[in-house]
């Protein structure tokens, strides 16, 4: 029997997964209004009348299917954000520092998470007045990112 | 009161990364550990659960990659049923299995490495896939919105999260198992890196290699056993909504609903002057704060001044993670058994340096899974 040095080895792998979601009638509803035309639609449970950003195709409390569709202003209030400060360059969707906030929209009874921009950090607060930005019609591709961020009502400042 | 008992527990040490074993190796090492503290032998077990996460492992039905190395694949197939999610989610199914009346035994088993995959791209693997991930929001970022939340509603302040992380980094010095275990000070903790504000480093869980196994044993069997019970007095689980903008994150509903039930099984009336230990899942430092608050030990927004005025020091009066928590050492899915082991430990009076002073009633153990704590599991144990 002949010997090794004692070795721990590290194997090496990678596994990329290719998938095609299905996004369902109501968030399809939801991302081609946000691609077409820069709305946003929230629905409202007819029995309880919470209104849900993101919509659902069945309220969550009351489980009951026929929900409405509300058209929500693209301007509400920031519940909660935080400054991101560590990289992630496989993730991230832009360089830190960057912004993450909860709006809940005027209207609606629950909050969006999603990017803040157009602000300086340390100008941050909870309860302020958002409103959204939209990427460039020819830029927007049915997808949740067609929102570009959020940024201070009346207009933010880079 | 329930008819389980824990009659055998063991973890790993825990570390950075564990590059001397896989993760077969780590769950032989801890149902090895368990058996011997139960003194039973591995034919004396007649149902297994496994508990791991596919992304973590890098691999599909991971739960079944560690049965050779638990015991469960030979003498005919013996019955193995697993778990995707915390351990405690794992010994309450192990219970279940048990009361069903089918076994009498059981080892619950968990393991994860979280060096051996990418934990910002696991963790925001587990947002929905057309509304959250696209963001690239992961673990530390929802937390962050939480904590921010959370201070924003009751004035709570980024110090008294600190004081949060410089009891549970001193408690760790008397725990052989923890991973980062340290005297500091409120100071250096708010002038740590900022990571996503309001959180700093030292506010943050490290990520962990490790592994636990807990052998649950029916009152009929358990008993005959060598090893003093230890019993579960209540045990519940409860979760809350997947999107984060649909719960207000200062609040837990769901630890308050499972805590309550828990609490009404053991006969728990009073939580802060009934229960003599807490060993909950302090993922980040304000974690600890909040979730004392839903078990009842303090009113809401008054979490902060807990540790702040050393009501949860080790030789408080309710002391909360003596054995340094998982901002000590961050196994995900087996830092909620271990919390449950350390607890059992502290039932027993067998938690070495770290034991508490006085005889402990009832301990309560807490484990979570999913963004911001979305489901809580709290176990209480007694003699």
């Amino acid at each position: 029997m002949t010997t090794s040095p004692e070795e721990h080895i590290i194997y090496d792998g990678r596994i990329k997964m290719p998938y095609t979601w299905a996004a369902g009638k109501t968030s399809s509803y939801f991302l081609t209004q946000l691609r077409d035309y820069g709305r946003l639609w929230g629905t409202r449970c007819p029995d309880c009348a919470m209104v849900y950003m993101p919509p659902r195709k069945n309220c969550p409390r009351c489980v009951v299917t026929d929900t409405t569709w509300v058209e929500l202003p693209p301007r509400g209030v920031l519940e909660t954000f935080t400054v991101v400060h560590f990289s992630e360059p496989s993730l991230q969707p832009m360089e830190p520092p960057y912004i993450y906030g909860i709006v809940r929209l005027d209207g609606a009874d629950t909050g969006l998470t999603h990017l803040v921009s157009e602000i300086e950090p340390n100008r941050l607060r909870s309860g302020m007045r958002m409103e959204a930005a939209f990427k460039k019609l020819e830029q927007r591709r049915g997808e949740i990112t067609d929102l570009l961020y959020f940024r201070p009502e009346g207009g933010g400042r880079q | 009161m329930t008819d389980i008992a824990i009659v055998g527990a063991a973890q790993t040490p825990y570390q950075r990364c564990r590059d001397d074993a896989n993760f077969a190796e780590m769950i032989y090492e801890v149902t090895c550990g368990a058996l011997a503290d139960a003194g039973l032998g591995i034919s004396d077990i007649d149902n297994f659960i496994t508990v791991s996460n596919d992304f973590w492992d890098g691999r599909t039905i991971s739960s079944m990659a560690v049965q050779d190395a638990c015991g469960s694949s030979f003498e005919g197939g013996r019955n193995v049923s697993t778990v995707e999610g915390d351990g405690t989610f794992g010994l309450l199914y192990g219970m279940m299995r048990i009361l069903s009346g089918a076994y009498q035994t059981t080892l619950v088993v968990v393991h994860c490495k979280g060096s051996e995959g990418n934990m910002r791209q696991i963790t925001n693997g587990m947002f929905d896939y057309i509304y959250t991930r696209p963001l690239g929001i992961e673990a530390i970022g929802a937390a962050a919105l939480q904590a921010r939340r959370y201070m924003d509603s009751y004035n709570i302040t980024e110090e008294d999260f600190a004081h949060v992380s410089v009891k549970n980094r001193g408690n760790a010095l008397r725990n052989p198992h923890a991973q980062l275990a340290a005297e500091m000070t409120v100071e250096e903790v708010m002038a740590s890196k900022p990571i996503a504000s309001p959180l700093k480093l030292h506010d943050l869980s490290p990520i962990s290699d490790g592994a636990a196994a807990v052998i649950l044993a029916h009152r009929n069997v358990a008993d005959k056993l060598g090893r003093k019970p230890v019993w579960v007095k209540g045990i519940a689980h409860c979760s809350e909504a997947h999107f984060l903008g649909d719960r207000d994150l200062a609040e837990a509903p769901a630890l308050r609903d499972a805590s309550r039930r828990a609490y009404q099984m053991a006969g728990i009336k009073k939580p802060f002057a009934e229960i003599d230990v807490v060993e909950l899942y302090d993922a980040f430092s304000y974690m600890e704060p909040l979730w004392l608050e839903e078990l009842g030990f303090c009113p809401r927004g008054k979490g902060g001044e807990l540790a702040r005025l050393g009501a949860t020091a080790f030789d408080g009066p309710v002391p909360v993670n003596p054995s340094g928590g998982v901002l000590s050492a961050h196994a995900v899915l087996v830092a909620g058994l271990a919390r449950v082991i350390e607890a059992a430990l502290q039932v027993r009076g067998e938690a070495g340096e770290r034991q508490v002073e006085g005889p402990v009633e009832f301990a309560l153990a807490h484990g979570i899974n999913g963004p911001c704590g979305q489901s809580h599991c709290v176990v209480i144990l007694g003699e």
